[in-house]
């Protein structure tokens, strides 16, 4: 048995996702900055987090993207195998959703060719990570991500004699160098082994994760903690100007690797931590 | 709450001291990476700059477009340490005010101190609140860069934290 998809109707979930994620902060993000804010003991880091609170009700209320930056949008697209697509090339349905929440949602268009600089307009070409699924439905994440936070994310191919330690040390190191920059309070994607680009991957989809969710395997959820108190103890702050709230949560998974190697890859996400998802 | 008018006299920029938090109220320009280049080519060049630098304010930021009925779009402030590298050369000219957020570099450092300058840091990511503050925009040149054209913005008690006093002394880590 086949499904018929039609492709407009990913063109226009791609459309309403990518505004949504860009105007409305999700239930999760809201609730842990609140508690950081409860929690925090330094007035000009609590000024701050109230800030970053009132701005998610005023981005809703006034319909404006929370942050200004509309980031590239990263799709996550896995489609059953027994799907069947119609209705044309699905990579131009997918840039179309973006070109219209770009144009009809009022993002900022901040996508160009990377040494010319010269602008596309409206943020295409997507970022777009296709896999194959069984079933015949057709699963979608639309994730934009801002760059004062991507800018700061690192990968680091590890001797295997670094080991768990070294590891660990890289990521708190990674936050370290980053300081204010990338806007935090942030989360942490952590990949560990695969390869070079598996490794990058799997540390984008772990800032997927809803805030307050361990990682399943005990080991890697203990590491976790472990790391968001160590990167909290660094006293960075939000936005680097001092306080208890450096990161809001740290999100690990591993892949198998190469008996040579041990790469690991930080990708960075500032507080606007937007992803929306619908299943077609 | 310090409430201080933009642009702003060296005697009112001496007496902040980091940590304070301020309502800036007046002009801010906003220029980001693309822009900061532009500026800095022009000095280069001998040229005249498309704006007056002496007590100028300006707000590291490249808004959203604005929705009907506002005067702008999302406007938060993006990273300022990409541009330590132009910041010295035009503080040099008589610009004394910088917003935007994260750390600085030490060569900013210093000519802040030189020049009696004060580095501010709005909330990244709180682009509508930040909108709301803003009561008017004009685009004032390099329009075709689009979102990093330069725009003379007036805004009311828009809220930022003294990040850099203009003797150095700074709420960020070594």
């Amino acid at each position: 048995m086949t499904r018929e998809l039609n492709v407009a109707l990913i063109e226009q979930a791609v459309r309403d996702l990518y505004i949504e994620a860009c105007i409305h902060a999700s239930p999760d993000l809201r609730a842990a900055v609140r508690a950081a804010h409860a929690r925090e003991s330094k007035p000009v880091a609590q000024e701050v987090l109230g800030q970053i609170l009132q701005n998610m009700d005023l981005a809703t209320e006034n319909g404006l993207p929370s942050c200004q930056d509309t980031g590239l949008c990263v799709v996550f697209l896995d489609l059953g195998q027994d799907l069947h697509l119609i209705g044309g090339d699905l990579n131009d349905a997918v840039n179309r959703g973006v070109a219209r929440a770009c144009l009809e949602g009022r993002l900022r268009a901040s996508s160009l060719t990377p040494l010319t600089r010269q602008n596309t307009g409206n943020n295409t070409p997507a970022v777009l990570h296709l896999r194959i699924v069984p079933g015949d439905g057709a699963h979608l994440t639309v994730a934009p991500k801002g760059f004062g936070s991507e800018n700061m994310s690192r990968l680091k191919m590890l001797n295997p004699s670094d080991g768990e330690e070294g590891v660990k040390d890289f990521i708190v190191e990674t936050m370290r160098l980053a300081g204010g920059k990338p806007c935090p309070p942030v989360i942490l994607g952590v990949g560990i082994g695969g390869t070079a680009e598996s490794c990058a991957l799997l540390a984008k989809r772990m800032l997927l994760r809803p805030l307050g969710q361990r990682a399943e395997d005990p080991r890697l959820a203990r590491m976790e903690e472990e790391l968001l108190e160590r990167i909290n103890a660094l006293q960075i702050g939000p936005m680097g100007l001092g306080g208890d709230t450096t990161a809001l949560a740290v999100h690990i998974a591993e892949l198998p690797t190469h008996i040579a190697g041990l790469p690991a890859m930080v990708n960075m996400q500032c507080h606007a931590s937007r992803h929306r998802e619908m299943t077609l | 709450m310090i409430q201080l008018s933009l642009p702003a006299s060296r005697g009112e920029l001496a007496k902040l001291r980091a940590g304070d938090a301020v309502l800036l109220s007046g002009f801010l320009y906003t220029a980001r990476d693309a822009a900061h280049k532009r500026l800095v080519g022009l000095l280069g060049e001998g040229k005249p700059l498309p704006f007056e630098l002496r007590g100028a304010a300006i707000y590291y930021a490249g808004p959203s477009p604005a929705p009907e009925g506002l005067p702008i779009g999302s406007c938060g402030p993006t990273t300022s340490a990409r541009m330590d590298a132009y910041a010295p050369a035009l503080l040099r000219q008589g610009h004394n005010v910088m917003v935007g957020k994260g750390p600085r570099g030490a060569e900013v450092v210093e000519a802040m101190k030189e020049t009696c300058s004060v580095y501010f840091a709005a909330t990244g990511g709180a682009g509508a609140l930040l909108a709301m503050r803003v009561k008017a925009a004009e685009t004032i040149c390099f329009e075709d860069l689009g979102t990093e054209a330069i725009r003379r913005l007036t805004v009311e008690a828009f809220p930022v934290i003294v990040a850099i006093d203009a003797e150095g002394n700074s709420l960020f880590s070594a």
